[in-house]
């Protein structure tokens, strides 16, 4: 099973679509040019800190708000590694499967994890934080077929012979 | 009801919540801000056509009138994919989204439509089963015609009574936001129903089934009767299948009492941080929208019109209305709610979705305080993260203006 | 030594009995008008750069936020913030959202005789009811707002002695904008341009503001026309009393004279991106648009408003035309309401704005993108002026603009009618 080891920054709950990337900055060309912005209502200095890898882990209903899907492009384009929830917002869940963004939801280890501490995901197995283990589901099989053909777009154009 | 149509849907007997299946999309709206991801993404994965033009609508709203020369853009993608595959149903500049769904019969009763937009709920009031998608799923659905999902669980609302004076159907669909919690129907369908839902105009129905995702539900229906079927010009013996059996399940059931519900308003910066409008009353305002999605119909701009009638709007208050539609801004012109409007010193905008979005039309800026009639307050959402925006009703809106803090109507 | 119309304004500003051009005087200024584009900057100042800072006299300005109205972003939000708290602080007059500049001094301030100074190029307008309006910048606005007085260079006036009439179909902005080509855009630097003789006179006060306001684009310090009995009327009209209704003495000396003829001027349409590239509207050649703007301090009246909506009525804006109006100011707006002018532009298809600077300061709604082509009854045709740096904006009358918008390129509403 898959095991990767990462760095967390902690976020609480309801971090909506428009902190993860205000509307102002949906008009510039690139979510290259956007990803500057992202959590900038809440912690403007965050985008800059993130580093590859990096998890994010946060409260309840976590992409709440608006379709755009620029918000989990943003925070793949961060390098996060994956989020961490004690749930996601239906639609924003969609976009991130859409484009392999990772998504586990768990609602124990916000209470002990501080950001800055190390944590260690093993897929569809739990998360390790100071020797403790916290459990986690598998995404359904519909979906991990999604993600394992890397996103909707690569789903699509297998399905269209597209090289 | 969802269980209902979608079944009916994918010919099937019956489904149950939690079942994965794959439905065929009677119609798809996009609108201005996604339709440059839409193109790109439906030529990346290899599409040459559309798998049916004519249920496909294009919409700008975002960026009209545009206030930077990037939004024009967005235009010229959208003209030319509507060129090139033969798209009829084109909307420049004639409203918001959700309003010409509705108002132009492109989302009707028992059909399953999703848009690149999350208050696609919206269309539930003429029970549609409609919700909001990103642009990746939707550049595969004009290719294909389908989308996946997953059967969703139905919580069933009972509204009974008549509602007071100053309360609307956004009063009531902020107390239940408030008491469900902005995660509360998370993957679920919100089913409206009881004798104060019966006496709502399409209108007052619209404004719920906008703000149900508010507390992340899927779709938010209302089971259509004879002011739906004049509505959306059907037949209501066509569409009277669409509501839910008596021995249908729910998760969960609330009931309200229409006499019991008051005026309140949603907090900065949680939509479920519902108060009293009275425990907030006195707090000083700068700003003052009525319009949006959510609340920008005649009906709405009738309330602040006869609440502003020989008024003025406080000093140092701007009171910014923008009407969702054409037709609606036309009507009220023609009714004389516009030049009330206009007298008490209303600025009165051109149709779209503008302020709401944070992208022009009065934005704020740090120390500035709003009462708005649309449908999020999250942080930022019209312009710093030091701009406090309350939600509340047209009523209450028209009242605080005329006030300058807010106040009850 | 007889006066002109200009120097008598600005001998009466100066308690002078006699001025002449080429002299400096010290002014009282009469009235002060700032707006969003640069009053958060004179504010600044005030706050900044003076030891002790003070207002002369409250009453005699107006701050008016029609740039950027509402806000588009979070920065004039700002701006229109700090005007608004400091108007609260000295009890300034304020408008905000309720139109444009200009319109609103002409609806609610300017008198024959006055001297006015405004934070604004087209401050000129004001000369259609006989006042000296002119244009300053916000170093001058602040020393004027301090001390109650300024300083002025008294300019030459070149006057325009006018014939005629307008025929139907020709407007007052076809006729200014044949003058600019004409005399070019700095053929009157610095002078005053003064519109007199008995078409000057058949003008009425809407199309002598459209005079006005442009002259600017010529150059001129400031435009005015010899105020008569109509300026007498629109005043009472709006409770204000003409006094001091100058008019040049006979003997009065000009730098030069010229004699238009209005029966002889055509419609016309400046190209980009020069305010005197001038030729007549049929002649622009096939030009394909992609935006059009009626509105402005220039154009965005009722009378105006009227000409496009004759125009407009049971026809379609063009599909691939933006047409966004905008009123000149919410009187404007709710008299266009009365008539059913907006019932009319809304079945057409065109976009109707709140009353504001719109599409001609082209920062706030409706800019043009790459390439674009937009047609305007705005008062300047820069390059970039309503957008991006490549796109082409001509200038033509409310009528030339409206036809244009239905037919999707320039053309004259003589020829979308046939």
């Amino acid at each position: 099973m898959e095991q990767f080891k990462g760095k967390v920054w902690v976020l609480g709950d309801d971090i909506d679509t428009d902190i993860i990337i205000p509307t102002e900055y949906l008009a510039l060309p690139s979510v290259e040019d956007m990803k500057q912005y992202g959590f900038s209502p809440l912690r403007p200095e965050l985008a800059g800190q993130i580093g590859e890898g990096d998890m994010i882990v946060a409260g309840k209903n976590f992409g709440c708000g608006s379709s755009r899907e620029q918000a989990p492009e943003i925070i793949k384009a961060l390098n996060i590694k994956c989020v961490i929830a004690k749930s996601f917002a239906r639609i924003f869940f969609r976009n991130s499967i859409n484009n392999g963004l990772l998504l586990i939801e768990n609602d124990q280890i916000q209470d002990h994890v501080k950001e800055g501490d190390t944590i260690e995901v093993t897929l569809g197995e739990k998360i390790t934080h100071e020797g403790k283990d916290y459990k986690i589901q598998s995404l359904p099989d519909n979906l991990m077929e999604i993600i394992n053909a890397g996103g909707l777009v690569e789903a699509m154009k297998k399905r269209n012979g597209v090289k | 009801m969802i269980e209902k149509i979608v079944s009916r849907n994918i010919g099937a007997d019956s489904v149950k919540p939690g079942e994965i299946v794959t439905v065929n999309v009677d119609r798809v709206m996009i609108h201005d801000i996604f339709i440059p991801f839409v193109a790109e993404k439906f030529e990346e994965m290899g599409f040459t056509k559309l798998w049916n033009p004519d249920k496909v609508v294009l919409i700008y709203d975002h960026m009209v009138p545009a206030s930077t020369v990037d939004d024009i853009r967005h235009f010229k993608i959208g003209d030319a994919f509507a060129e090139k595959h033969g798209m009829k149903h084109v909307h420049r500049s004639d409203g918001i989204c959700h309003q010409l769904m509705t108002e132009c019969g492109y989302a009707k009763p028992g059909d399953i439509v999703f848009g690149t937009d999350s208050h696609t709920t919206t269309y539930g009031c003429v029970g549609c089963f409609s919700s909001g998608i990103g642009y990746t799923e939707m550049a595969s659905i004009l290719g294909t015609g389908e989308l996946w999902i997953r059967v969703p669980e139905t919580i069933k609302v009972v509204i009974n009574g008549k509602l007071p004076e100053n309360v609307t159907s956004k009063d009531v669909i902020l107390r239940l936001i408030g008491d469900l919690g902005a995660d509360g129907a998370t993957y679920k369908a919100l089913e409206f129903s009881g004798s104060t839902v019966d006496d709502m105009t399409i209108a007052s129905r619209m404004t719920m089934s906008n703000m149900a995702i508010e507390a992340g539900a899927k779709a938010a229906l209302f089971a259509p009767d004879e002011k739906t079927a004049e509505y959306s010009k059907v037949e209501l013996s066509d569409v009277d299948w669409i509501y839910g059996d008596e021995d249908a399940s729910y998760c969960r059931t609330i009931t309200y009492q229409a006499e019991d519900l008051v005026p309140v308003t949603a907090c900065p910066s949680q939509v479920d941080k519902i108060r009293d409008v009275k425990e907030v009353a006195g707090t000083k305002l700068d700003q003052v929208f009525i319009g949006s999605c959510t609340n920008g119909r005649l009906e709405d701009l009738r309330a602040a019109a006869e609440i502003l009638n020989g008024k003025k709007v406080a000093d140092y208050v701007k009171l910014i209305v923008t009407p969702a539609s054409r037709k609606i801004y036309k009507e009220a012109a023609d009714a004389g709610y516009l030049k009330t409007l206009a007298k008490a010193g209303a600025i009165i905008t051109q149709p779209g979705c503008g302020l709401c979005c944070g992208r022009a039309g009065g934005i704020l800026t740090d120390g500035e305080r709003v009462l708005a009639t649309n449908n999020r307050n999250f942080l930022g959402r019209m312009g710093t993260s030091k701009v406090e925006i309350y939600l509340a009703s047209p009523k209450t809106a028209a009242a605080s203006a005329i006030a300058g803090e807010i106040t009850e109507a | 030594m007889g006066m002109t119309i200009g120097e008598k304004i600005i001998a009466r500003a100066a308690k002078a009995d006699e001025v002449h051009a080429g002299e400096i005087h010290t002014i009282e200024v009469d009235r002060l008008m700032s707006n969003d584009g640069t009053t958060h900057l004179t504010i600044d100042m005030y706050h900044n750069d003076l030891k002790h800072p003070k207002i002369a006299d409250k009453d005699k300005i107006v701050f008016i936020m029609d740039h950027n109205v509402p806000a588009e972003n979070p920065k004039t939000a700002q701006a229109h913030r700090k005007m608004r708290n400091f108007a609260k602080e000295h009890g300034i007059a304020l408008y905000e959202g309720k139109g444009v500049c200009h319109q609103i001094m002409v609806e609610n301030y300017v008198c024959p005789g006055e001297f006015i100074m405004g934070a604004d190029s087209h401050t000129c307008t004001y000369g259609a009811l006989g006042a000296f309006g002119t244009g300053i910048g916000c170093t001058d606005f602040l020393y004027a707002m301090v001390t109650g007085e300024s300083w002025v260079l008294v300019p030459e006036t070149i006057r325009f002695e006018l014939t005629g009439k307008l025929r139907k179909g020709v407007y007052a902005r076809d006729l200014m904008l044949t003058i600019i080509g004409m005399v070019g855009a700095n053929g009157c630097n610095y002078k005053v341009m003064e519109f007199a003789g008995e078409g000057a006179h058949n003008l009425d006060i809407d199309e002598r503001l459209v005079l006005c306001n442009l002259a600017v684009e010529a150059g001129a310090k400031t435009g005015i026309v010899e105020p008569d009995e109509k300026v007498v009327e629109y005043l009472e009209s709006r409770g204000r009393k003409a006094e001091n209704m100058f008019v040049s003495d006979e003997d009065a000396v000009f730098e030069k004279v010229y004699h238009i003829n209005l029966d002889e001027i055509e419609p016309v349409v400046a190209r980009p991106h020069q305010i005197d590239d001038v030729v007549p509207a049929d002649e622009v050649g096939d030009v394909r648009i992609d935006e059009a703007f009626l509105g402005s301090c220039n154009n965005g009246r009722i009378e105006e408003f009227r000409v496009a909506a004759e125009i407009l009525k049971g026809k379609k804006v063009s599909d691939h035309v933006r047409f966004i109006i905008a009123p000149a100011s919410n009187e404007v707006y709710i008299q266009a309401l009365d008539e059913g002018l907006i019932d009319i532009f809304l079945d057409a298809g065109a976009m109707v704005m709140n009353s504001n600077c719109s599409v001609c300061w082209g920062s706030c709604q409706g800019v043009i993108g790459e390439g674009e082509v937009l047609i305007s009854t705005g008062t300047r045709n820069f390059k970039g002026r309503a957008g991006h740096p490549d796109s082409f904006v001509y200038l033509g009358s409310a009528a030339t603009v409206t036809a244009s918008a239905i037919a999707g390129k320039i053309v004259t509403a003589e020829q979308v009618e046939e």
